[in-house]
């Protein structure tokens, strides 16, 4: 299977704090990492190309310090890893993202031949909003599964196991296609010392938007329609009440009273 | 001292995975005593027991200041682990040293095939005095044979191969001393009751039994009547594992006390208020500090071939001494609870005992340390 990973590298949000003057995030000093829910991506194309053979290409959009979460990505079972990166991007939202990946994807497609499936995590854990995978299966015109938890390769199709609200679907889908990965019943994998040295070493190529002729109106600040007015953060409201009483049915009475004290019912 | 950012890589990987897997559950395998399985997968997966192993064999080969990097971290989380790393190293250093090609070969296979090594010297009345050792190879047409008793061997049960020193000559003393490298499954090689340690309890401690162990002449390491020599040479570099392990075990128990002086409030305050509680925590963090710089040193010193073993002997002497001094400290500022197995305090104080007896016992590193500085 011909497999491509489309990664971010995020701030770790466990660590992350917000500047409540600028309500802008403070990234300095805060460890980045591939994005959660890319890694689960990853660890399927990856499980998925050791079961039936292919290779498994990562590519990411971002500065040159995005190089070290692809070398993560080599380190855990990634054949080759490509970085795109150019100022004309900044400023990108989902859509003006989505299609500058659709078209990196297409110019890797020369190079790789057609991609089987394209892996996303299903949102990225700084931005939240789940779009770009979606969009990306837009702009190529393929078939899109959104949540995947895992993935079978049968002959020519291909079984998406699709979480949803009441538990899952499996959803057959044909190649190419978009799925975009959430948390799975498995752990992604720990790199081995010696993947971590080769990776070290191993190269990551760097393209612009010229080495992959995007329409750059359709990048960056400019191809973007989204605009965001303002950005802040939510008061924090600790008027919450805990009611942990030793046993769970005395919980309820002093639930109760509380309740009816205040008039609410 | 200056981590690289390649060090910091493999580092950063060997802490995830300790934080993740191995800190939830080392208090219940320290009671139980043993490492659990799936744990010693993870390491051979990971590759640790390959650290010292050419890369033409398919290893890592670290550098030294890697390797003492890597020992601070396992020392952070624990130094039975670390042990088993450690000795494995130590295996690895004779062979490289004095090992031919086809040796190599034949040692290092075992280790990529998924197998750690042992080191076996001491016996039951030959622990600093390795004059004693009565462990003998007699050589029989195209074999040796081994018998005797070795005791206090680290992988001991777990290991594929060994290194073992045995006698070619009894008359001779330390010089009769040969070492040889020996499969565990050769027939005659029997593993001996299991240790019940004070500390380092994921390590795995047993004897090693020698009852008419046949073992290719070829198995001979070097010549024979020089197997004292290579031990010295040996652990005069791989000590600094233990230096290694030291520190970073040190800085944990730091670390728990600054963290727990700033939460455990009597007479109304955090006792971190107290001048007492400062005094020892900075005299703490000052020697660790002093020790990792030391450790660090000695490690330069082997990788730019200079003068290291009075170095190395000083690193695991100072290093292995101050984190017994800052564990049992680190018990005193935890108060009763300190002695309680619910914390972890309790479990660092007797790990770090255990760092200045071996690998030469403290007493032996300053005989090295004043030897050295004598004879000039």
């Amino acid at each position: 299977m011909n497999i491509l990973v489309c990664i971010k590298q995020v701030p770790d949000t466990t660590e992350i704090k917000i500047n409540p003057e600028t309500n802008t995030l403070m990234r300095e000093g805060v460890p980045s990492i591939v994005n959660t829910f890319d890694s689960y991506a990853l660890e399927l194309g990856v499980r998925l190309k050791e079961e039936h053979g292919g290779k498994v290409t990562v590519m990411s959009m971002g500065p040159d310090q995005a190089k070290a979460a692809l070398k993560e990505c080599l380190s855990v079972g990634a054949d080759e890893a490509y970085l795109l990166s150019d100022r004309a991007f900044g400023g990108s939202d989902t859509l003006a993202t989505s299609f500058i990946l659709a078209s990196f994807a297409e110019h890797l497609e020369k190079e790789k031949g057609k991609f089987d499936l394209i892996l996303c995590g299903k949102q990225a854990i700084d931005g939240d909003t789940g779009q770009v995978g979606p969009e990306m299966a837009e702009h190529l015109d393929i078939a899109q599964v959104t949540y995947a938890t895992d993935i079978k390769a049968e002959g020519n199709k291909t079984l998406v196991k699709r979480e949803n609200d009441q538990g899952y679907d499996w959803i057959e889908v044909l190649s190419p296609a978009v799925i975009t990965v959430t948390k799975s019943g498995f752990e992604p994998r720990y790199a081995t010392l010696k993947s971590k040295i080769a990776a070290n070493k191993a190269e990551i190529h760097v393209l612009d938007s010229q080495s992959i002729n995007i329409d750059v109106e359709k990048c960056g600040l400019k191809g973007s329609p989204t605009k965001v007015k303002k950005s802040y953060t939510p008061k924090k409201e600790n008027n919450g009440i805990i009611i942990n009483e030793e046993t769970a049915s005395a919980s309820v009475q002093k639930l109760m009273s509380l309740i009816t004290d205040k008039k609410v019912i | 001292m200056e981590i690289t950012n390649e060090m910091r890589d493999l580092g950063d990987l060997i802490e995830k995975y300790f934080k993740n897997e191995v800190d939830p559950v080392v208090a219940e395998y320290d009671a139980k005593g043993e490492l659990p399985e799936k744990i010693y997968n993870d390491l051979i997966e990971m590759g640790l027991n390959l650290l010292a192993v050419p890369t033409e064999f398919d290893g890592l080969m670290v550098d030294h200041k890697t390797e003492t990097y890597i020992a601070e971290i396992l020392g952070r989380h624990d130094c039975g682990i670390a042990s088993a790393i450690g000795v494995n190293t130590s295996a690895c250093a004779t062979m490289n040293f004095f090992g031919k090609d086809e040796q190599k070969k034949d040692f290092f296979g075992i280790l990529t095939s998924g197998k750690l090594a042992g080191f076996c010297l001491t016996e039951p009345n030959a622990g600093s005095d390795s004059a004693s050792v009565k462990t003998t190879a007699v050589l029989d047409g195209d074999e040796y044979v081994l018998n005797g008793t070795k005791c206090f061997i680290t992988n001991g049960g777990i290991a594929g191969v060994y290194i073992v020193f045995a006698s070619t000559d009894l008359s001779k003393g330390t010089k009769g001393l040969s070492a040889f490298y020996v499969e565990s499954d050769r027939e005659g090689l029997i593993i001996g009751k299991h240790e019940d340690k004070m500390g380092i309890r994921l390590s795995n401690t047993t004897q090693v039994i020698f009852e008419d162990c046949r073992i290719p002449k070829d198995h001979l390491i070097g010549e024979e009547g020089k197997g004292f020599k290579y031990a010295m040479k040996t652990l005069g570099t791989s000590r600094n594992f233990v230096g290694g392990m030291a520190v970073g075990l040190a800085q944990r128990a730091i670390d728990e006390c600054v963290e727990y002086a700033k939460s455990r409030v009597q007479f109304g305050k955090p006792i971190a208020y107290k001048q007492g509680i400062q005094f020892m925590l900075a005299d703490m963090q000052t020697q660790t500090a002093a020790a990792r710089e030391l450790t660090y040193h000695a490690a330069d010193l082997i990788d730019k071939n200079g003068d290291y073993e009075m170095y190395v002997s000083m690193s695991k002497l100072f290093a292995s001494d101050v984190a017994m001094k800052v564990t049992t400290d680190g018990v005193q500022i935890f108060g009763g609870y300190g002695y309680m197995k619910e914390y972890p305090m309790e479990k660092l104080m007797r790990d770090a005992k255990i760092l200045q007896i071996y690998e030469g016992t403290n007493q032996i590193q300053r005989v090295v340390i004043s030897n050295i500085m004598l004879s000039k």
